[in-house]
């Protein structure tokens, strides 16, 4: 067994399936740089993250798996977690180890692994695409502050642009300390200096910032939501298993429900 | 002015809400002209105490009516505020709340003033308004008058992705009894109306003579019933669904439970409980047969006229029909595979894929995502055991049902006891 130290980058995941067919060591344990602890005895190897390298292990995936499944790919790693990136490791040796096609074997660890940590994400992008909630600034940007559970602001990005064509807006991720900002053209990656105006930890812009219709469609959403409402049909534990209280924070209608 | 807006919605909201339609799928209309929204895969924007999902904006642009349905709040001769929007007000609740993705678009019901072309033409009215000077691109539905003309009804299907029209009640003798002004072929008219101009202009696209042939409600046509106002069985209601979804193609067909909202006699009363586990059980039949491959007949039958209120109906029907199981996961065909009890339509087509690559064993089928302990039952794999006895129903119910945490489960049975 040797262990792979990686940087947590696609790129670096990549690089590292290059190093394992230039190495060829028995099996590969993948471990990202910033939870890696040495251990006595311990083989291991650093891999520095290669974009030429990269991207022929990329260019060689993309040959060998259906379109969608190289959206799985990409849709898994986003998930930022440790075992995903060990999953995606192993998956893409057996790709390439394999006949084409492989990837519809459900029998298979690998696959059913990325599959399921592809779902998850891909689920929070829904979630995004449900929960993200516009308010309106008084220079006319629509501005949403998102918290995400996965990294998935790049694959929401072309959604909102298609959508919401005609106004520019940001989405910004407040853990992550980035966001997205489209200009009437195209979308841009901004830092936190781009909207340090505001209070990024507070959910909601401030009124001095706001447009002043903005208060108004809010609270025109409250009533709509509290009245579309069927009492005698109460079920709040089917409400929590929709809309996870840990969404509420920036859902306007489940404001003062917390 | 605010104030009065703020109250008409709510009057407006509050009186489309028994339409249960939430869809916003089907649709496939792209953002191509510069302006605003798109609509394909349905998103659910947020979600009601009730646990029902809100996508669109459901409003009724009045709730005046000169009908007087048993069933409906907005009867005539009911006692409740009235209010009717603007044109221009709707138009702006609904760009307001698009722009700030709180919807997926509009859907546009009212009650009937004066007449049904009076009122139509007000809906159609709108949706241009939204099309053509707004240039928006999000989802509509849209009500069909009954009795509206053609022409109306042509012109509101140039700009609606859905148009609906409810059957209010499973049958006929059903809706004479709570409403005696209509009946079912006044919703049928429209329908089939709407359905032969779908297929006209999809057949005009097909020749391919006109460069860009229009899109006409691109997303379909739905209808609604109500459950437990009257005394239909799940037979008559399901057999009865069918019937549409063949005859007019319908996208879907949505069953309400009847929530009391009148003291009227014909009526379960105010305060009773809506039937909705019936209701829950209704729809996972209409899925059964839209996406299972089952025929309504051998779900619902004279022998089995009501579908059981402990057990699914699919594991109903597996139970009832033991001769086909088990199904051997890695030999059998996909259509059998998607009967057993316990497997989906994704996991099914994993099977499938999986198998290809050599015999799946339990371990697997559970990584795939079928729910194995129900499953098993119906199942050999790989490595199943050699099974000594022919599995008995009654003994596979227990086991299952001793499993089970079903949130209905916890209501009493309605079971006779002896002693």
């Amino acid at each position: 067994m040797v262990t792979f130290i990686f940087d947590g980058t696609f790129e670096g995941l990549l690089t590292a399936v290059f190093d394992y067919y230039e190495l060829k060591p028995e099996r590969v344990q993948l471990i990202w740089d910033k939870l890696y602890q040495p251990k006595m005895l311990e083989e291991s190897h650093t891999v520095i993250s290669d974009e030429a390298k990269a991207n022929r292990v990329w260019q060689g995936l993309k040959k060998k798996l259906q379109p969608d499944w190289v959206n799985t790919y990409y849709c898994a790693y986003l998930s930022e977690q440790p075992q995903a990136f060990q999953a995606l490791f192993d998956f893409a040796l057996y790709i390439f180890d394999n006949k084409p096609g492989a990837e519809a074997n459900f029998g298979n660890e690998h696959v059913i692994a990325v599959t399921q940590t592809a779902k998850k994400v891909s689920r929070e992008r829904h979630r995004m695409k449900a929960f993200i909630r516009f308010q309106k600034t008084a220079d006319g940007i629509y501005y949403a502050p998102v918290e995400p559970d996965f990294n998935v602001l790049p694959l929401i990005a072309g959604f909102f642009k298609n959508r919401y064509a005609d106004q520019q807006w940001i989405i910004y991720d407040v853990r992550r300390k980035y966001g997205l900002f489209y200009d009437l053209q195209k979308v841009n990656e901004i830092t936190y200096e781009f909207v340090s105006a505001v209070d990024t930890s507070k959910p909601r812009l401030h009124e001095s910032l706001t447009d002043e219709k903005e208060e108004l469609a809010s609270m025109l959403w409250k009533d709509y939501f509290n009245s579309t409402n069927i009492p005698a049909r109460k079920n709040m534990k089917l409400h929590i298993q929709h809309v996870p209280k840990r969404y509420w924070k920036y859902l306007n209608e489940k404001e003062g429900k917390n | 002015m605010w104030e009065r807006l703020r109250e008409k919605l709510t009057i407006l909201a509050d009186a489309a809400k028994y339409d249960v339609s939430c869809s916003s799928s089907g649709g496939n209309r792209k953002n191509d002209n510069k302006g605003i929204g798109d609509s394909s895969n349905g998103i659910c924007h947020t979600y009601t105490e009730d646990g029902r999902c809100v996508s669109l904006l459901k409003i009724l642009l009045t709730n005046h009516c000169i009908y007087d349905c048993a069933f409906c709040v907005s009867r005539k001769s009911n006692d409740v505020k009235r209010a009717a929007f603007t044109v221009d007000e709707v138009v702006e609740l609904t760009m307001n709340f698009y722009r700030r993705n709180y919807i997926e678009g509009l859907f546009l019901s009212s009650g009937i003033f004066k007449n049904a072309d009076f009122t139509m033409e007000r809906l159609v009215k709108i949706v241009k308004k939204l099309r053509i000077e707004q240039r928006f691109n999000g989802y509509i539905h849209l009500k069909t008058i009954p009795g509206a003309s053609p022409e109306l009804l042509t012109e509101a299907g140039l700009y609606a992705d859905r148009m609906s029209i409810n059957l209010e009640m499973p049958t006929e003798s059903g809706l004479k009894l709570l409403a005696p002004d209509k009946s079912h072929e006044d919703v049928k008219k429209p329908l089939g109306f709407i359905q032969d101009t779908i297929t006209q202009f999809k057949d005009e696209k097909k020749t391919g003579l006109i460069k860009r042939v229009p899109k006409f409600v691109p997303a379909g046509q739905s209808t609604q019933m109500v459950i437990g106002a009257t005394p239909e069985t799940d037979m008559e209601i399901m057999h009865s669904a069918a019937q549409y979804y063949k005859n007019y193609s319908l996208k879907r067909v949505y069953y309400s439970g009847y929530i009391p909202i009148s003291y009227d006699s014909r009526m379960p009363v105010i305060g009773s409980q809506p039937p909705l586990l019936r209701e829950n059980r209704l729809y996972q039949t209409d899925w059964l047969m839209r996406f299972y491959g089952f025929e309504v007949k051998e779900l619902l039958n004279e022998k089995n006229p009501h579908l059981d209120t402990d057990i699914d109906p699919k594991l109903s029907w597996a139970l009832r029909n033991m001769d086909q199981f088990p199904v051997d996961i890695n030999t059998a065909d996909y259509n059998m595979i998607l009967r057993v009890p316990g497997i989906g339509v994704t996991s099914a087509k994993k099977i499938v894929q999986a198998r290809r690559f050599g015999r799946l064993r339990s371990d697997q089928l559970k990584k795939i995502g079928i729910a194995y302990n129900r499953a098993r039952h119906f199942i050999r794999c790989a490595n199943s055991p050699y099974a000594i006895n022919e599995p008995e129903a009654n003994h596979i119910k227990s086991l299952i049902l001793a499993e089970s945490n079903s949130k209905y489960l916890k209501i009493p049975q309605t079971q006779l006891s002896l002693f």
